[in-house]
């Protein structure tokens, strides 16, 4: 039974706990107070009590007016802590460490900044913050690790973030809450938290032979975006040197900061944020690059000195 | 015998009650036809829960477990609990209440339960021959792009009747405005009445979005145009928003007549007139047009705007607060009473000890950081069950019972009465309450196989459930006994105000022989001609 209701395991899982501990003495009070009413008037006014009824209680809007109040004061109180924290649940800190996050019909993909990759299972340092970027290849799912009390869905053509801290070492759950189809339940994991030197020997055991960028640079030149948009293309296309994290003027008048969210639209859909100043000539990707080399592919046009392949 | 003729003697033919004009036996239309869907979806419940009695699922395999869930949810939410208490009790009572001859349009009636039957015989083909799995949701893209299913035969079987669920909205509002008795004025109507009329609007207004939205989801399962589905550059947000738009407001469709019926009982069984009524009656209102927008609470986890998020949890704070309200003016009606307690008071309580426990946890659900972790688990599960099978379930046997004597002319058997509501009311417990520990701890929902930690919980629940199955089982055998062998009951058995107990049980054809005038609010205890015996 202790196990059942164990503290999270995530800095701010505590502070839902927190939340979620004070509800529930709340509403046991609120319940405490309906059951023991209800129990008191059906037994001292039941037919075949003689207790004298009196006057029956005049003036009843004093009644209501008191507990709407009530009510309403209580349920703003909750509003207010619940939606303190959720705003924080969305505010990484900086200086997380960042993975990608593919969910797909059945699996949970992850990619690691230095290339190494798994597949439902994710290894994390614990007492550092972890911030994912997260899409799916097909339908909605949804990550979630109940002991960080954080979910998150998946969303194609998306991507969502969440970020945690984790509080203690050991294997936790990692499920899809979102019904995805016919394997659903069998989209699961495990979360494995490790020490900073457990999770070094990790990484190293686990070190593949190049980084997520390296792989996202073969692509580059796989999928032919080298032939345009490399220094010495004849083809005019928009430099990519520095772009990430830069504003970029449109062709319609607006400007985007090219974001991670950009760079992949501006792959799968060129024509619909269109650089200013450049001719629509380039095809579409849609459907054509699997999201997790997307991924590769965005950490190379961010890697700060690209290594030219 | 020179028994007069009533709506039950008057024609022994087929035909008599297929194009029947009268709302009784289109109740009685109704009634057999929810308890066939009811027990339908009954079935796949109790196929699940013994599925999930072992962690690697015990009985059908993953693809089965998916169809039965998508059976039980759409079966239970379209064709049982959405329209159950309206097209039931309410088609019998709103003309006897208002002291009218019958709705304002008794074809249109008869048209809804038609609707109703080929939408719903249209669905059973789709669940039972072709299968859906795609949860009664429908998130796109799995149902526009993935699912195998039979989706949209499914849909179709719920966009007709839709159209149903909109006429009997249409019908009550026009019979409350039109064809109140002289003297029924708007504040002297039973609360049963309020709480039908909100419904209605909601019916109304809400419906034809459902309607839209399953139409564009059929557009892009079948000729593949964009809408949803982000590969055809649609969104899939959109359809949340859109279906939620609709699914939310119809939770208040399914509770608000529930309530209803309680207040009525209530009243009745503590023989002492309503305490609040105006705050009831408006409590009902405000329910209706603060729960069109909450919808977004469904979508706290789901990628939509932070902003968006922070709105709907303060809306949804704010809708829980006529709920509050009526609990405590049942409990202040109670205050002071001359309380019996026959089968429906049982019901009734029973009612208002799990819709508080339901309410209560909808302010779990409500407070946005603590949704974050239970939302999508076995917590948001037995939430709505509380809410829908606790609470409307129970008021809708309660109302049954209540009203029995007057639809059917026959007193059924006490006794059993109040045995099946006092199981129906541990069994749902020991159901659902498991689930409330197992969302905690994380275990999703609509999972085939589960983790071995939560398989305790799990056999509790199953166990409930054969308790709830049995207890459900009992009304529908004293029920369907009482009616050839059940005491004959006197137009007003229960003591009752309302002046559907100022005719015969069971009422003429025409409900009234001259149509009553009203000179008095409601609920005024004791009743007049009860005075003058005692």
């Amino acid at each position: 039974m202790s196990g059942w209701f164990a503290p999270a395991a995530s800095s701010t899982g505590v502070e839902t706990d927190h939340l979620f501990w004070a509800l529930m003495a709340i509403s046991s009070a609120v319940l405490a107070l309906v059951f023991g009413l209800m129990a008191l008037y059906v037994v001292r006014y039941r037919a075949g009590s003689p207790i004298d009824r009196g006057a029956l209680a005049e003036k009843s809007w004093i009644f209501e007016i008191a507990w709407t109040g009530a009510s309403l004061l209580l349920f703003l109180g909750l509003f207010v802590w619940g939606a303190d924290l959720y705003v924080r649940l969305y505010q990484p800190p900086g200086g997380s460490l960042k993975l990608n996050v593919v969910g797909k019909q059945w699996m949970w993909k992850i990619e690691h900044p230095a290339g190494q990759r798994e597949i439902n299972a994710l290894h994390i340092p614990v007492d550092t913050p972890v911030e994912l970027l997260m899409t799916s290849e097909d339908v909605i799912h949804d990550f979630a690790i109940p002991a960080f009390r954080i979910k998150h869905d998946v969303l194609p053509g998306r991507y969502e973030t969440i970020w945690f801290q984790a509080t203690r070492t050991g294997d936790f759950h990692l499920f899809c809450t979102q019904f995805c189809g016919t394997d659903h339940a069998a989209m699961i994991g495990w979360v494995d938290v490790m020490t900073q030197p457990d999770y070094q020997k990790w990484l190293d055991a686990e070190a593949p032979s190049e980084t997520l960028a390296a792989a996202g640079a073969a692509l580059f030149q796989r999928y032919g975006c080298s032939g345009c948009h490399a220094g010495t293309s004849t083809v005019k296309a928009p430099p990519l040197d520095g772009l990430y994290g830069s504003p970029v003027p449109l062709e319609d008048g607006r400007t985007v900061t090219a974001d991670d969210r950009y760079l992949h639209d501006a792959i799968i859909e060129p024509s619909t944020e269109r650089v200013a100043g450049f001719p629509p000539v380039m095809p579409s990707y849609a459907g054509q690059i699997r999201e997790e080399d997307l991924f590769a592919l965005i950490a190379y046009l961010k890697s700060p000195a690209k290594e030219q392949p | 015998m020179s028994e007069p003729v009533n709506y039950l003697t008057n024609g022994w033919t087929i035909r008599s009650w297929l194009l029947t004009h009268d709302h009784k036996r289109i109740a009685l239309l109704y009634l057999v036809s929810i308890t066939g869907f009811f027990f339908l979806g009954g079935a796949a419940a109790a196929l699940i829960r013994l599925n999930l009695l072992t962690p690697e699922g015990a009985l059908v395999s993953a693809e089965t477990y998916n169809r039965l869930f998508t059976m039980h949810g759409i079966i239970m939410v379209w064709f049982f609990l959405v329209p159950a208490v309206p097209v039931t009790l309410g088609n019998f009572i709103v003309p006897l209440m208002i002291g009218a001859r019958d709705l304002a349009f008794p074809r249109l009636n008869l048209l809804s339960w038609y609707l109703f039957m080929i939408g719903g015989l249209v669905a059973l083909y789709a669940l039972f021959v072709g299968g859906v799995d795609t949860g009664w949701t429908l998130y796109t893209p799995l149902s526009t792009n993935y699912s195998k299913g039979h989706v949209v035969a499914a849909v179709v079987g719920i966009f007709i009747s839709g159209f149903s669920s909109i006429a009997t909205g249409l019908n009550f509002m026009v019979t409350i405005h039109r064809l109140r008795a002289p003297g029924m004025t708007w504040f002297r109507m039973p609360l049963f009445l309020w709480s039908l009329y909100a419904t209605s609007v909601i019916l109304v207004l809400a419906t034809p979005v459902l309607a839209m939205t399953l139409i564009l989801l059929s557009l892009e399962r079948l000729f593949g145009i964009g809408v949803f589905d982000p590969a055809l550059g649609g969104d899939p947000l959109l359809f949340q928003h859109l279906f939620w738009f609709y699914s939310h407001p119809a939770v208040y469709i399914m509770i608000l007549p529930g309530m209803g019926i309680v207040t009525e009982i209530v009243t009745t069984f503590a023989r002492k007139k309503v305490f609040g009524y105006k705050f009831i009656a408006w409590a009902s209102i405000a329910i209706a047009v603060i729960g069109f927008f909450v919808w977004g609470h469904h979508m706290f986890v789901a990628g939509q705007s932070l902003y968006a998020s922070l709105v709907f949890s303060i809306l949804s704070y704010l809708v829980a607060v006529p709920s509050a309200i009526k609990v405590f003016n049942w409990l202040g009606t109670l205050h002071k009473g001359t309380i019996r307690f026959d089968a429906p008071m049982l019901y009734a309580l029973g009612f208002i000890g799990l819709f508080t426990i339901g309410g209560l946890t909808g302010l779990f659900l409500a407070s946005l950081a603590v949704d974050v972790h239970v939302t999508q688990t076995y917590f948001v599960v037995a939430h709505f069950h509380y809410i829908m099978v606790g609470g409307m379930v129970s008021a809708f046997f309660g109302g049954l019972h209540y009203w029995w004597p007057k639809i059917t002319g026959r007193i059924y058997p006490e006794m059993w009465g109040r045995v099946a509501a006092i199981l129906i009311f541990f069994g749902f417990n020991l159901t659902f309450f498991p689930q409330f520990i197992l969302g905690y701890l994380g275990m999703p929902r609509r999972y085939h196989s589960y983790a071995p930690e939560f398989q305790i919980l799990n056999i509790l629940s199953t166990a409930g459930s054969t308790i709830l199955a049995a207890a459900y089982l009992l009304p529908l055998a004293y029920l369907t006994w009482s009616l050839f062998w059940g005491e004959r009951a006197s137009a007003n058995p229960w003591r009752a105000t309302g002046l559907e107990w100022r005719t015969a049980s069971p009422p003429p054809t025409e409900n009234f022989a001259e149509i009553p005038v009203v000179t008095e609010e409601a609920y005024e205890y004791p009743p007049p001609e009860v005075a003058q015996h005692g």
